[in-house]
C-alpha cells in the first residue's frame, strides 16, 4: 500500500493528512482518491495530466512521468509544487 | 567526502571555447549578419497601466527606409487557448501579450509595436512616429497593495486559484497555496523564545551584460529561422510556434553564444516580433534591445513581502515556524513564490510548519527566473530571524543552525523526506573554516553567517557523440553554454571513454540538429546533459566492444573496457587504436544519450561575511567574504568556484545596492547601469570559496547543480554582519547606505 500525503489545501475534502492506497501508478492513486473523496481529481488533474504547477514526488524524488509514473508498494507519495530554476 | 579517484573529473582543463572567447572570435547574436538584413526597433509604453484606445502606424510606414510595422494585431488571435511550454498550462494570451501588448499595457516599458527598417536609426525614428492613444489607469506596484480590496485590477479574468479551485472573484492574486506540517499552535506553545518579523525585498534584475537580441528570417518556404541569445533554443522554438500558431517543425532556432542569462534569458521577447516583421517585409530582421528596454521591459526577479515567525526551546531546538510570502509576479502570473515557499525553511528539521504563499500581479515587468528564483528573498527573512533567535538564546549562530539542520530523512515542509543532502557538512565546513575561526576586530566591524538551499532540477537533455578515426570524439549537445558547460559535459564523456578532455570536441547546435534539450537553468546542465553525455559515451563503448570482438574473433561479451583500453583473451588496444580501425570493422560509430533524469539532488550553500559600517554615511564595506557550497562532485573545480563567486557577487549586489527605484506612477527611475547599482570589482573583496563534496547518489559522478544555491545566503549574511557591526537589524533590501544610516540614527535617537 502506498501512503499518499494529502496537500494542505485538499485536506478539507479528504479530512485527513494521509491515505493508504493500493495502486500501481499515480493515475491509479488519483482514481482511487476520487472514488473515496469526490472532487480530488479535479483539483490535481487537468485533462490527462497533472495541473499546471503540480508535480508528484515518490519517496522524495520528483517524478518526470507525472500521472504515468509507477508507484512501488509501501512508497510515500506527495503532490508538490513544480519547480524550474534560473 | 568524495573519495572516488578519476582521471578527468576534478581536473582543470582549459575550456574548449576559451580561445574564441578571449580573442573575440566567438559569435554572439549581435555579431550575426545575413544578406538583406533589416533592423528592428520596439516601441514601448510610457504608462504603467493604461488601456490602448488606438494605434496608428501610417506615419511610420510612410517614412523612407521603413519596410514593415507590426503590432499585436499581426499575431493570430489567442482566444482562451492554453499552451504548455514545459512548465504546465499557461494562457497563450499572457505569453503573446507580454511580447506585444493587446488591449492594455501593464507596465512602463511594455512592448506595443515594432518597426523594421534599413537601419536601426530609421527604425527608431519610425517607431517614434507611431501614434498610440492611451487611457491611463491607476497602477499598483507592490504585492501588499495589490492584495488590498479596491486595488486597481490588472486582468479582468484573473481569479485566485487554490490548487485548482477557482476563488470566483476577480483579483490580483493569481494563486494561493499552503504547506502544513505538524501543528504550529502546539509547536509555538513549546517554544521558550518566539520571534516574528516582516521583510521587504526590492525588484532586482539579473544584470546580464549582453543585451537581448534576435534575428529572424521567415523564409519563402514557410520555415522560420532564428538566431538569438537564449538559455534554451528549444524553449524559443516552442514559444515561437505557439505565438505564431505554426508547427514546431517550421521553426529552427540557432543559439548564439550567450553573455549571461541567470534565468532572464529563458523568456522570449524579441524573436516573435522579428519573425512577424520578417514575414511582412520579406527580409531577415534583427532587433537588439537597448539597456533601458532590458531593465524596463524584460523580467526582473520579484520584489516581495515576507513575514516569518519562528519559535525555539531554551536548548536551541526550533519547535515551530510560520511564513507568509507575497511575491510580485509583475504583469502576468508566475512569481516563483512556490519555490520561495519550498526553500524558506528548507535548511531546517522542524516538526511544525505552516507556509502560505501568494502569487500577485502588479504593474511592473513580468518577472523571470533569477538564480534560485524565490529562494534568496525567503532566506533573507528566515536567516535573519534565525540569527536573532540564536542571539536571544545565547547560542553561536552556526551551532544553532547545526542543532536544527536538515539531513537525510528530514521531512520538508511540503511533505517529502530529503534523500542524501549536505546541509550539515556545509555548516561544519563553515564552522571550521579559517575565516570563521579568525577574530574580527576593530570598531564598526561585524561578522554574519547565513545558509540557503536550492532544489536543482533534471529535465530532458540529448547528446550525440561520434568517434573520429584519430581517437577524438565530436560531442553534439543542445545546452547553451553559459558557465563552461561545454567543458564540464565533455569531461564527463572523456572520463567514460578514458580519453583526455581535450580529445572531446563539444558543439552546441541548433534545434534541427539535436534532440530536445531543456533550458540551461535550474542548475541542471552539468547534471542532466552530463548524464546524457555519459549515456552517449557508454553507447559508443558498447559499439566499440563489438568492433573489437570482430577484430579479435571473440564474443563481444568477453571484451572489457577500462582506463581507455579494450581487452579480451590476451588481446588489447587503446580507444585511439580501435577508433582508427572503425572503417575496416563496420563504419562510423555514433553514441546517443537521451535522458529525463530524476534525483537532481539539492544543493546547500553558506556565506560568511565580515563588514565594516561607516556610522555616518551608512556605507557597508565588505572586508572578507567566503562562500561554502555542497556541489556533490566538482567536475571542473575552477568553474565551480566561478559559479560560487558569481552567485555571491550577485547576492551581495541584491543585498546592498540593487533595486528598481520606482516612481509613484510606476516608472523605473534608474533604468541604466549607471544608476542601477550593480557591484563592481571595486565594491567586492576576493570571494573565497570552500567546495564541499557530498556526492549525489543519482548521478554517475555524484554531481549536484552548482549554479544557484550560492546566491541565496549573501543578503542575510550581510544583514547579520551589519547588525554585529552597527547594532541595527535591516529587514528591507537593499541595505543601501541611506537605509543603514537611517537605522543607525533611529537607534541613537
Amino acid at each position: 500500500m502506498a501512503v499518499v500525503y494529502i496537500p494542505a489545501l485538499l485536506r478539507p475534502i479528504v479530512g485527513r493528512e494521509q491515505v493508504e492506497v493500493e495502486a500501481g501508478s499515480v493515475r491509479q492513486i488519483i482514481d482511487r482518491l476520487e472514488e473515496l473523496y469526490p472532487g480530488v481529481r479535479e483539483r490535481l488533474v487537468d485533462g490527462a495530466r497533472l495541473r499546471s504547477g503540480v508535480s508528484v514526488a515518490i519517496d522524495g524524488e520528483v517524478e518526470t512521468l507525472g500521472i504515468l509514473a509507477s508507484v512501488p508498494p509501501s512508497s510515500e507519495v506527495h503532490f508538490v509544487l513544480a519547480l524550474s530554476g534560473g | 567526502m568524495s573519495a572516488t579517484e578519476y582521471s578527468v573529473i576534478g581536473t582543470r582543463p582549459i575550456r574548449h571555447d576559451g580561445a574564441d572567447k578571449v580573442t573575440g572570435r566567438a559569435l554572439y547574436g549581435g555579431d550575426f549578419q545575413i544578406a538583406g538584413l533589416l533592423y528592428g526597433h520596439v516601441l514601448r509604453s510610457p504608462h504603467a497601466h493604461a488601456r490602448i484606445v488606438r494605434i496608428d502606424t501610417r506615419k511610420a510606414e510612410a517614412l523612407p527606409g521603413v519596410r514593415a510595422v507590426a503590432t499585436a494585431a499581426d499575431f493570430p488571435p489567442s482566444g482562451d487557448r492554453l499552451v504548455d511550454l514545459g512548465e504546465g498550462q499557461t494562457p497563450l494570451s499572457y505569453i503573446r501579450g507580454n511580447v506585444l501588448a493587446s488591449g492594455k499595457v501593464l507596465y512602463k516599458g511594455h512592448a506595443v509595436a515594432a518597426v523594421a527598417a534599413v537601419s536601426a536609426h530609421v527604425a527608431e525614428e519610425a517607431a517614434s512616429l507611431i501614434e498610440v492613444d492611451y487611457e491611463p489607469l491607476p497602477c499598483v506596484l507592490t504585492a501588499p497593495e495589490a492584495m488590498k480590496e479596491g486595488a486597481p485590477i490588472l486582468h479582468d479574468s484573473l481569479r485566485t486559484k487554490e490548487l485548482g479551485e477557482d476563488g470566483g472573484l476577480v483579483s490580483n492574486v493569481a494563486e494561493h497555496f499552503r504547506h502544513v506540517l505538524g501543528d504550529i499552535s502546539q509547536g509555538f506553545a513549546q517554544a521558550d523564545a518566539v520571534i516574528e518579523r516582516e521583510f521587504h525585498t526590492s525588484t532586482v534584475h539579473q544584470g546580464y551584460i549582453e543585451p537581448h537580441n534576435a534575428t529572424a528570417l521567415w523564409n519563402n518556404d514557410g520555415r522560420v529561422q532564428v538566431w538569438c541569445s537564449t538559455q534554451g533554443a528549444f524553449v524559443v522554438r516552442d514559444t515561437m510556434a505557439c505565438i505564431l500558431d505554426i508547427p514546431v517543425s517550421q521553426v529552427k532556432v540557432t543559439p548564439m553564444e550567450i553573455g549571461g542569462g541567470f534565468g532572464g534569458k529563458i523568456p522570449v521577447y524579441l524573436e516573435p516580433v522579428a519573425a512577424v516583421l520578417s514575414r511582412k517585409s520579406g527580409r531577415p530582421v534583427k532587433i537588439t534591445m537597448p539597456r533601458k528596454d532590458i531593465l524596463e521591459g524584460t523580467g526582473p526577479t520579484p520584489g516581495s513581502y515576507i513575514k516569518v515567525r519562528i519559535g525555539a526551546s531554551r536548548d536551541g531546538r526550533i519547535t515551530a515556524a510560520q511564513a507568509h510570502l507575497a511575491y510580485e509576479a509583475g504583469a502576468y502570473p508566475g512569481a516563483m513564490v512556490g519555490a520561495g515557499a519550498m526553500c524558506v525553511f528548507a535548511a531546517y528539521d522542524i516538526a511544525n510548519i505552516t507556509i502560505d504563499g501568494y502569487d500577485v500581479v502588479v504593474n511592473k515587468p513580468s518577472t523571470a527566473a533569477y538564480r534560485a528564483p524565490g529562494a534568496t528573498n525567503a532566506a533573507f527573512a528566515t536567516e535573519t530571524v534565525i540569527d536573532e533567535l540564536a542571539e536571544k538564546l545565547g547560542i553561536d549562530p552556526i551551532d544553532f543552525r547545526l542543532r536544527n539542520a536538515a539531513k537525510e530523512g528530514t521531512r520538508r515542509a511540503d511533505g517529502p523526506k530529503y534523500r542524501r543532502i549536505g546541509c550539515v557538512e556545509v555548516l561544519e565546513a563553515m564552522k571550521s573554516h579559517p575565516h570563521y575561526t579568525a577574530p574580527i576586530e576593530g570598531p564598526n566591524r561585524g561578522r554574519g553567517v547565513a545558509i540557503g538551499f536550492w532544489f536543482n532540477v533534471g529535465l530532458p537533455s540529448s547528446v550525440t557523440l561520434s568517434v573520429n578515426s584519430d581517437g577524438t570524439v565530436n560531442l553534439v549537445e543542445g545546452s547553451t553554454d553559459i558557465g563552461g558547460t561545454r567543458t564540464s559535459i565533455a569531461m564527463q564523456a572523456a572520463e567514460v571513454l578514458g580519453i583526455p578532455a581535450e580529445s572531446v570536441h563539444p558543439s552546441v547546435v541548433d534545434t534541427d540538429s539535436i534532440g530536445f534539450t531543456a533550458v540551461t537553468g535550474g542548475s541542471r546542465t552539468t547534471f542532466a546533459t552530463g548524464m546524457a553525455a555519459c549515456e552517449a559515451a557508454q553507447d559508443a563503448i558498447r559499439q566499440m566492444k563489438e568492433r573489437a570482438a570482430r577484430l579479435w574473433e571473440v564474443d563481444a561479451s568477453s571484451v572489457e573496457f577500462a582506463k581507455g583500453s579494450f581487452r579480451s583473451n590476451g588481446h588489447s588496444c587503446s580507444f585511439q587504436e580501435l577508433a582508427g580501425k572503425l572503417g575496416q570493422t563496420g563504419g562510423p560509430i555514433i553514441g546517443r544519450g537521451a535522458v529525463n533524469p530524476r534525483g537532481a539532488g539539492g544543493s546547500f550553500a553558506g556565506a560568511i561575511a565580515d563588514v565594516e559600517v561607516d556610522p555616518e554615511t551608512g556605507k557597508v564595506n565588505i572586508l572578507r567574504f567566503t562562500s561554502v557550497q555542497d556541489v556533490g562532485k566538482a567536475i571542473h573545480p575552477a568553474y565551480v568556484e566561478g559559479q560560487m563567486q558569481g552567485g555571491s557577487a550577485q547576492g551581495i549586489g541584491w543585498g546592498l545596492n540593487e533595486e528598481y527605484y520606482m516612481s509613484a506612477a510606476g516608472a523605473m527611475m534608474n533604468s541604466s547601469l549607471l544608476d542601477y547599482r550593480m557591484p563592481t570589482t571595486l565594491d567586492l573583496p576576493m570571494i573565497d570559496t570552500c567546495i564541499v563534496e557530498v556526492p549525489n547518489p543519482s548521478h554517475p559522478f555524484g554531481v549536484r547543480g552548482v549554479g544557484e544555491a550560492n546566491i541565496v545566503p549573501p543578503p542575510a549574511a550581510l544583514a547579520n554582519a551589519i547588525y554585529r557591526a552597527a547594532g541595527v537589524r535591516l529587514r528591507r533590501l537593499p541595505m543601501k547606505p541611506s537605509a543603514v544610516a537611517e537605522a543607525i540614527w533611529s537607534k541613537n535617537l
